[in-house]
């Protein structure tokens, strides 16, 4: 059902020593009925499956846990702090979901504000270096600013994910310069999370030489979450492909494509 | 493993508001009667909770090894927060 790149035409993605073969992460919130969710990550090809921390609700039956969805064996399940507004949260947040044993990784979100969702880029700081000292991987979820994507390798980030567009948004990439500026910067991977809409906004994100990047909304709200799971997919690979290909350069007059010689009088 | 609970329950009660053989730890936010001596196995038996699919905090300490949920005795006052994974991006 997946493809994946052949090797001789690109290198893993490799995140904080471990290598994957996808360079699309997908999330798991707000698909309309679990079998769509499953469905659409299987079609996806994605190895990097998002999760949230959240109190076990008591008053129902306890059937609304995702692992009762998703097999933790076949994905690498990587727990987000979504909803946390303060490095405390988010610190606390990340250790109960390391608790749950699978792994040490985290997809660290400090949200500043409730309206934009955008990071509050000083507890995201703060909380990338205690969680690192902890012994984290943390892939840090931060806005298309190359100084605070800095910082955030230096406090010990495993992989920088600044935003495409706000989380949910569905408006593509806004600016395609400093994603290109940040990853020309940094050793660390980078990977775009959040903003991504459509294949062409995948595609052209790609483009720009990112390592990989990570979708929910986009394949969840999608009329069709398998079909657009599948374009998904296909766009990453084309995006990565045609960057590793190096595009021709762009020119404002034409250029004939056949010979000018050999025509007749 | 004895399931006697310490003593230190029984003081830290309030009289007249708590029977003397129950205690009320409060779980995800809610108070919860149970009976004295109860353990978080305890309460995760009388929830229906499989411990693979959840973690356990226990007045802010999480829990991280499972094999300890028997010996973990609760008491009143206790605030026990009990997790999952949900879908999330």
């Amino acid at each position: 059902m997946t493809t994946v790149v052949a090797p001789a035409l690109d290198s893993p993605l490799v995140i904080g020593g471990r290598e994957f073969h996808s360079r699309l992460l997908v999330g798991t919130g707000k698909y309309a009925t679990n079998d769509d969710m499953t469905r659409a990550i299987e079609a996806s090809g994605a190895e990097i499956v998002t999760v949230a921390v959240r109190r076990v609700n008591l008053q129902r039956s306890n059937d609304e846990g995702i692992l009762h969805h998703l097999d933790p064996s076949r994905y690498f399940l990587l727990a987000n702090t979504a909803g946390c507004y303060t490095a405390d949260d988010a610190v606390r947040y990340a250790r109960l979901g390391r608790a749950a044993g699978f792994n040490e990784w985290v997809k660290l979100e400090v949200i500043g504000d409730p309206q934009t969702l955008l990071p509050d880029t000083t507890g995201l700081l703060d909380a990338t270096r205690t969680l690192a000292a902890d012994g984290f991987k943390v892939l840090a979820y931060t806005n298309d600013d190359l100084i605070t994507a800095l910082r955030l390798e230096d406090a010990g980030a495993a992989c920088v994910m600044p935003l495409a567009s706000p989380i949910g948004s569905g408006l593509g990439l806004l600016n395609p310069f400093s994603i290109r500026t940040i990853k020309s910067r940094l050793t660390v991977p980078v990977i775009v999370d959040a903003g991504v809409g459509t294949a062409s906004d995948a595609c052209v994100t790609m483009e720009q030489g990112v390592d990989g990047i990570l979708m929910n909304t986009a394949l969840a709200a999608a009329a069709d979450p398998v079909r657009m799971a599948t374009a998904m997919r296909l766009a990453v690979e084309a995006g990565r492909l045609a960057y590793l290909a190096g595009r021709m350069p762009r020119r404002e007059i034409a250029v004939p494509s056949s010979p000018t010689a050999g025509m007749l009088e | 493993m004895p399931n006697a609970p310490p003593l230190s329950i029984f003081r830290r009660m309030s009289a007249g508001t708590v029977h003397r053989s129950s205690i009320t730890p409060v779980v995800n936010g809610e108070p919860k009667a149970m009976a004295a001596g109860s353990t978080v196995a305890d309460l995760l038996c009388e929830l229906g909770l499989d411990p693979r699919l959840v973690v356990v905090e226990h007045n802010r300490t999480i829990l991280r090894d499972r094999t300890t949920y028997a010996a973990q005795p609760l008491a009143s006052g206790d605030t026990i927060e009990i997790v999952h994974f949900v879908g999330g991006g």
